[in-house]
C-alpha cells in the first residue's frame, strides 16, 4: 500500500510539479490546487492503467477521485485483481 | 428591469458615444484603461468599495478595495518604470490567478506599456514562440513557473527582465531575474499616468489558427468603450453586484470581462484560484453571494455531470444573472440551468480578435435554447455565402459569420503578420471563421468552425502547432491532429502518428508522447488520445488529408478522396 502511494506520489512530483521546492504529501489536493488540471488528468489516468494493468471506467475518473494521492490509490485498489 | 431595457429601442440611433459620455471621454482625450479601472472609480468616491475578493485553493482570502488596487497599480507601474520598462514595451503576465496578476495588469497599462497575458499552464515551447513573436521585454511570473522561462531565455534576446513576485530568498536569482514583492513594497500614492490615447496599444493576446504560429492580436485603450457597454448591457452589471468571471486572464475573456468590464463599471468581482470541482464552485458562490456569474460551456457541462442533488446543499439564491462564453452553449445546458438555478445561462459569442461581445442573448429577451442570440447594438453581423461572400438573406441558410469592422474593441492588427490580418477581411467584412445560420427572427445559430482549429473547453488549439511539436519527439515519424468529439469539452485533441523504425506502438509510448506535448505546449494541447497508424492518408502530392481523419472521428462522410494517394 505504502509502496503504491509512493509510486503515485513520485510520479506526480516528477511529471506535474514545475518547481522542485514544492512539497506535496499523500493528502495534498492535486486537482483543486491546480497541480493537475482536467486535461492533464487523462495522462495521469493512462499512467495508472499502464502501471497497474487495470481499466478505470471514465465515469469513475472524476476530479474528486483524482484529488489526492490517497484518493487515487483508493480508486486504483478497487480495480486491482 | 435590465440595464439594456428594450433591445429594439437600443438598436434605434445607437452610437458608441453613449459609452463615451458615461465614461466622460471625448475624442482626442487621454484614455488609459489602468486609470479608468482604478483611479477614476476612486475619484468618483468609491475608493473604499471592494474591487476584488480573492481566494486561493487552500481557502486563504484576500480583499482589495478600489483604492487598494489603485495603489497596487501605482506601485507595480512605478517599479517597472524605475526598472527601465517604457511605453509600448511588451510585458508578459505569466501567473496563476493570484492577485498580482490582476494588479500588474493595471500597473503595466498605467505606464503605457503593453500587457501580454499568457496562460500559466503553457509549456516552454508555447511560451517561447509567443515571447519571441512579441519581442517581449519583461515577464512577470511566479517561482513555480520561472523554470520554463530559464529554459528559453537564451533564445530570447529581447527579454531583459524576469520579475518574480514570490521570490524565495533561500535560492539565488539567476540571469535577468529581479525579485518584487507587492506586500513588502511601499505603496505609491501618486504617479504620472502615461497619457495614452484611443489608438495607443494596450494588450497583445495570442490566439491560434489552423496554420502557422500563434498570432498576436493587438488591442488599444479605446477598447474599453465596447467592454464597458457590453458589460453593462449583456452581463447586466450593477453597482451592488458581486461578479464572478471564471475565465483565466491568460485568455481574452479573463481580461475584457475578468478585469476591464467590471472594474470600469466600479463593480466588485471575486476570483477563485483553484482547479474545478462542483462543490468548490457552489461553495464559492454561496460564500461570496455571487449575483452575476459568467462562465463557460465546459464548466457548465461539468456541473451538469456532477448532478443536481449536490446543488441542494448550497444556498444559491444570490444568483441573479448567468452568462456563458467560449464555445456554443448547447440547448440542454440552457434548459438545465433554468431548471436548477431558476434562470438560463445566456450564450455570448465573440473572439480574441473582436475584443468584446458581438452576438448574444440579452437579459429580458426571449431565449431560444441553443441559439447564439442577436447582434449587439452597433454591431452589423451577417452570414455570408461561402463562395461569393455576399450576405445571405434567406433565413436558415448556413454561411460564414461576418461583422462590419468599426467597433471600439476590434483588433488593430496581427502582430508582425499583416498577411494573416488582411486574410481576415473580404468585401469589407471581418470573417470570424465560424459558420452559422440566422432564423426568421434574427437569432444566430452556430454550425461550426470554418477551419481545422480545435475548440477544446473554449480554448483554441492549432493542429499545426501540435503536429509540429509531435515531430520533435524522437519516436514520431509523421503526425496529424484533429478534433475528437467530447461530452464535456465539446472537442479534444486527437493525434494520429506513424512511428520511426525501432519504436513499439504501445501504451507506455503513448503516455510518454502525451506528457511530452503537455510539457512542451500545454495541457490543452496534449492529445487525449493517440492512434498509431502504419501510414497517414495523404494526397498524391504528399499533403496529409486531415479531413479524412476528422470525418472518421465524427462519423461523417469522407467526401471527395479522388486526390488520395494510392498504395
Amino acid at each position: 500500500m505504502e509502496e503504491m502511494k509512493d509510486l503515485v506520489l513520485n510520479y506526480v512530483i516528477k511529471e506535474y510539479l514545475e518547481d522542485g521546492d514544492e512539497e506535496i504529501t499523500y493528502d495534498t489536493p492535486l486537482i483543486s490546487s491546480g497541480y493537475v488540471d482536467s486535461f492533464s488528468m487523462v495522462s495521469l489516468l493512462v499512467f495508472l492503467e499502464n502501471k497497474f494493468k487495470i481499466k478505470i471506467p471514465a465515469d469513475k475518473a472524476t476530479p474528486e477521485a483524482f484529488d489526492s494521492v490517497n484518493s487515487i490509490v483508493a480508486l486504483v485498489k478497487q480495480y486491482l485483481k | 428591469m435590465s440595464n439594456i431595457g428594450s433591445y429594439e429601442e437600443r438598436l434605434q440611433n445607437f452610437s458608441w458615444s453613449l459609452a463615451e459620455k458615461e465614461l466622460e471621454y471625448s475624442a482626442g482625450d487621454i484614455i488609459n484603461i489602468g486609470w479608468y479601472c482604478s483611479d477614476r472609480i476612486c475619484l468618483k468616491g468609491h475608493g473604499a468599495k471592494v474591487a476584488l475578493y480573492h481566494e486561493d485553493f487552500c481557502g486563504n482570502e484576500k480583499k482589495y478595495t478600489f483604492n487598494d488596487i489603485r495603489l497596487a497599480g501605482n506601485t507595480i507601474g512605478t517599479f517597472l518604470r524605475n526598472l527601465g520598462v517604457k511605453e509600448e514595451d511588451r510585458v508578459c503576465l505569466f501567473m496563476d490567478r493570484i492577485p498580482e496578476l490582476y494588479l500588474s495588469f493595471l500597473g503595466v497599462l498605467k505606464i503605457g506599456a503593453v500587457v501580454q497575458p499568457l496562460f500559466s499552464a503553457f509549456g516552454d515551447e508555447s511560451l517561447h514562440v509567443r515571447l519571441e513573436n512579441a519581442g517581449t521585454r519583461a515577464i512577470i511570473t511566479q517561482r513555480k513557473h520561472v523554470s520554463k522561462v530559464r529554459k528559453i531565455l537564451d533564445r530570447l534576446p529581447s527579454l531583459e527582465y524576469i520579475i518574480i513576485v514570490d521570490h524565495n530568498k533561500a535560492k539565488p536569482l539567476e540571469k535577468n531575474e529581479v525579485a518584487f514583492s507587492l506586500e513588502e513594497s511601499e505603496p505609491v500614492e501618486a504617479m504620472e499616468i502615461c497619457p495614452t490615447k484611443a489608438e495607443s496599444h494596450s494588450l497583445l493576446h495570442y490566439t491560434s489558427g489552423t496554420t502557422g504560429q500563434p498570432k498576436g492580436v493587438k488591442h488599444v485603450h479605446y477598447s474599453i468603450i465596447s467592454q464597458y457597454l457590453t458589460s453593462k448591457w449583456v452581463l447586466d452589471l450593477r453597482d451592488d453586484d458581486i461578479y464572478w468571471c471564471t475565465a483565466d486572464p491568460g485568455w481574452v475573456t479573463g481580461t475584457s470581462y475578468g478585469i476591464i468590464g467590471p472594474w470600469s463599471l466600479g463593480v466588485t468581482q471575486c476570483v477563485l484560484d483553484s482547479g474545478f470541482s462542483a462543490q468548490a464552485w457552489y461553495k464559492f458562490i454561496e460564500k461570496y453571494r455571487v449575483s452575476m456569474w459568467y462562465s463557460a460551456p465546459t464548466a457548465i457541462r461539468s456541473l451538469m455531470k456532477a448532478g443536481d442533488d449536490i446543488i441542494k446543499n448550497y444556498d444559491l439564491s444570490c444568483l441573479r444573472h448567468l452568462a456563458s462564453v467560449g464555445e456554443p452553449l448547447n440547448s440542454e445546458a440552457v434548459i438545465w440551468s433554468q431548471k436548477v438555478f431558476g434562470k438560463p445561462f445566456l450564450d455570448t459569442f465573440w473572439q480574441t480578435e473582436t475584443g468584446s461581445i458581438m452576438i448574444t442573448n440579452f437579459p429580458g429577451m426571449k431565449v431560444k435554447p441553443g441559439s447564439m442570440g442577436k447582434a449587439f447594438p452597433g454591431i452589423e453581423a451577417v452570414v455570408l455565402d461561402m463562395k461569393t461572400f455576399v450576405p445571405l438573406k434567406e433565413p436558415g441558410k448556413m454561411g460564414l459569420i461576418a461583422i462590419r469592422p468599426g467597433w471600439p474593441a476590434m483588433m488593430r492588427m496581427y502582430w508582425n503578420n499583416e498577411v494573416k490580418y488582411k486574410e481576415k477581411f473580404v468585401n469589407g467584412w471581418y470573417l470570424t471563421g465560424d459558420r452559422a445560420s440566422i432564423d426568421n427572427e434574427g437569432y444566430f445559430w452556430f454550425v461550426g468552425r470554418d477551419d481545422d482549429v480545435i475548440n477544446t473547453g473554449g480554448h483554441l488549439v492549432s493542429p499545426f502547432e501540435v503536429e509540429s511539436a509531435l515531430l520533435e519527439h524522437p519516436a514520431v515519424g509523421e503526425s496529424a491532429v484533429v478534433a475528437k468529439p467530447d461530452e464535456v469539452n465539446m472537442e479534444v485533441v486527437k493525434a494520429f502518428v506513424t512511428l520511426k523504425p525501432g519504436f513499439n506502438p504501445d501504451k507506455d509510448l503513448e503516455l510518454e508522447i502525451m506528457n511530452f506535448i503537455r510539457k512542451k505546449l500545454s495541457p490543452l494541447a496534449m492529445p487525449q488520445e493517440i492512434e498509431y497508424m502504419e501510414k497517414l492518408p495523404k494526397t498524391r502530392s504528399g499533403k496529409i488529408m486531415r479531413r479524412v481523419l476528422h470525418a472518421k472521428e465524427w462519423g461523417e462522410e469522407i467526401g471527395d478522396i479522388s486526390t488520395l494517394e494510392n498504395d
